[in-house]
């Protein structure tokens, strides 16, 4: 199962507590993460990547292994680790903002 | 009994307000979606329990939430906006084409007659419509495809469609504003749009009598009078007679004709309120008094009420959406302020008091009466 976490209003959006447990067809990457996550949260669809264009949105990053994915393609490989649930896909928000 | 129940808003949640005829006691739930900007809550003429609200972040997008049990839950429906066919391009702030992008919904107006049927306005500017209770949204390109498109500029807030006004007597018509393209009417259900802006004047315009390109902060109609429209305009307080084919200034004698709320009393078509906001550049009120400004014959001679308001050192803001009018006898006006308060009179407008002083930043307001 791959391991995600979301920012706090992102938890609050899909009524989740803390890290969610996610099992992902094929190839663990990106796109296949926010697959299986928006089809198991449709509500947040739309809020980490936008609708029209797919792409991540402004003030959201991916890591990982404490590496900062969020420039890698959707479709590149995630590492081994996130693959074998060893370690979590990081969903995080900027801090900015009033 | 009837109840009232205000929705307000805010920067950083959502609110709901209720209170007897009586509208001494009020009860506040929220913050639900703390956090979260909310431009709007509405709920259905034909079933109050019904409400939508929209729901943006900077970090995340558009939500859409809806209630079927008059706020109590909520569920998060469709937050698919997207633009038919290739948007094109609009001017941006520089006058240089910039295309046209999804940011946010401003305003959602539900149906008169259909609980699951709702409207959208939305930045960049057009008209989105769900007939299926925000499971899914689909764009009424008609507006957005008006041949003055590529003129039209975002105001300081953004190129936001911010005003959705229904026509109770056809249900093809309507009445949109955009800042800052100006005020649009349809009569063929949304297919067309022709701008009724003739009768505005904005200095800040190279032509000022232009076909678009006013600064329109709100509209307001009373339903006995489809025809009759109220415009708070950048600077001018505005009327039509003629559903918008030409207007008339009304700001007569009004400290300043600054401004963003307008509405209209329940039950006396021509008794309108504004609230005169200092200048484009100082949004607040003059001399640091919170005065609502009353007019009993449409527009030119202007009342101020001030009573139960502040009278000194206050220098909050009144936007666009945050005034609204409940329907009981004697009619209820409510607004909200970017302090936080939320004022209300029982008595149209003679008396104020707050009902709730210290939210986040109100950015809109609207009231149900209930039966």
């Amino acid at each position: 199962m791959i391991r995600v976490v979301l920012p706090a209003h992102l938890r609050a959006l899909a009524r989740v507590d803390g890290e969610l447990k996610l099992a992902v067809e094929g190839p663990v990457t990106q796109r296949s993460i926010l697959d299986a996550l928006e089809a198991r949260y449709p509500m947040l669809r739309g809020t980490i990547r936008d609708h029209a264009t797919g792409r991540r949105r402004a003030f959201v990053r991916f890591f990982a292994c404490a590496e900062d994915l969020s420039h890698e393609s959707p479709d590149s490989l995630l590492p081994e680790a996130v693959a074998s649930g060893a370690e979590p896909f990081l969903i995080v928000a900027a801090i900015a903002g009033g | 009994m009837s109840k009232v129940r205000v929705l307000a808003g805010t920067r950083k949640g959502a609110f709901v307000l209720e209170s007897d005829a009586k509208r001494e006691h009020w009860d506040v739930s929220g913050p639900h979606f703390g956090g979260w900007e909310i431009y709007h809550i509405k709920g259905s003429p034909a079933d109050p329990n019904r409400l939508y609200a929209s729901q943006s972040s900077s970090w995340s997008g558009q939500v859409i939430q809806r209630s079927n049990d008059g706020g109590k839950t909520w569920e998060a429906v469709d937050n698919k906006f997207v633009y038919q066919g290739v948007p094109g391009t609009h001017q941006w702030y520089d006058g240089t084409p910039h295309p046209w992008e999804f940011k946010r919904v401003w305003h959602l107006e539900p149906s008169l007659t259909d609980p699951d049927t709702v409207y959208a306005g939305v930045e960049d500017a057009a008209i989105f419509r769900s007939t299926d209770g925000a499971k899914t949204w689909e764009e009424l390109p008609g507006l957005r495809e008006h041949g003055s498109g590529p003129h039209w500029q975002p105001g300081a807030g953004g190129m936001c469609l911010h005003t959705i006004v229904l026509d109770p007597s056809d249900p093809d018509r309507m009445f949109i504003a955009i800042s800052a393209a100006g005020a649009f009417r349809t009569d063929d259900g949304a297919k067309t749009w022709r701008p009724i802006n003739r009768g505005l004047h904005s200095g800040f315009l190279p032509e000022p009598t232009a076909e678009v390109g006013h600064c329109v902060h709100h509209m307001a109609m009373h339903p006995s009078r489809p025809g009759v429209l109220f415009m708070q305009k950048h600077w001018d307080v505005m009327r039509t007679d003629d559903a918008g084919d030409s207007w008339q200034e009304i700001s007569g004698n009004l400290p300043t004709d600054f401004g963003f709320v307008i509405d209209v009393h329940a039950h006396e078509p021509e008794t309108i309120y504004v609230v005169p906001i200092k200048s484009d550049s100082e949004h607040y009120p003059p001399d640091g008094k919170l005065r609502v400004y009353r007019s009993r014959t449409g527009g030119n001679d202007w009342e101020a009420l001030t009573r139960g308001l502040p009278q000194s050192d206050c220098y909050v803001n009144v936007l666009r959406d945050a005034m609204a009018v409940d329907s009981l006898d004697s009619c209820g006006v409510y607004f909200g302020t970017t302090g936080g308060q939320v004022y209300a009179s029982s008595d149209a407008g003679d008396h104020w008091a707050p009902i709730v002083r210290d939210l986040p930043a109100v950015l809109s307001v609207e009231v149900q009466t209930l039966a």
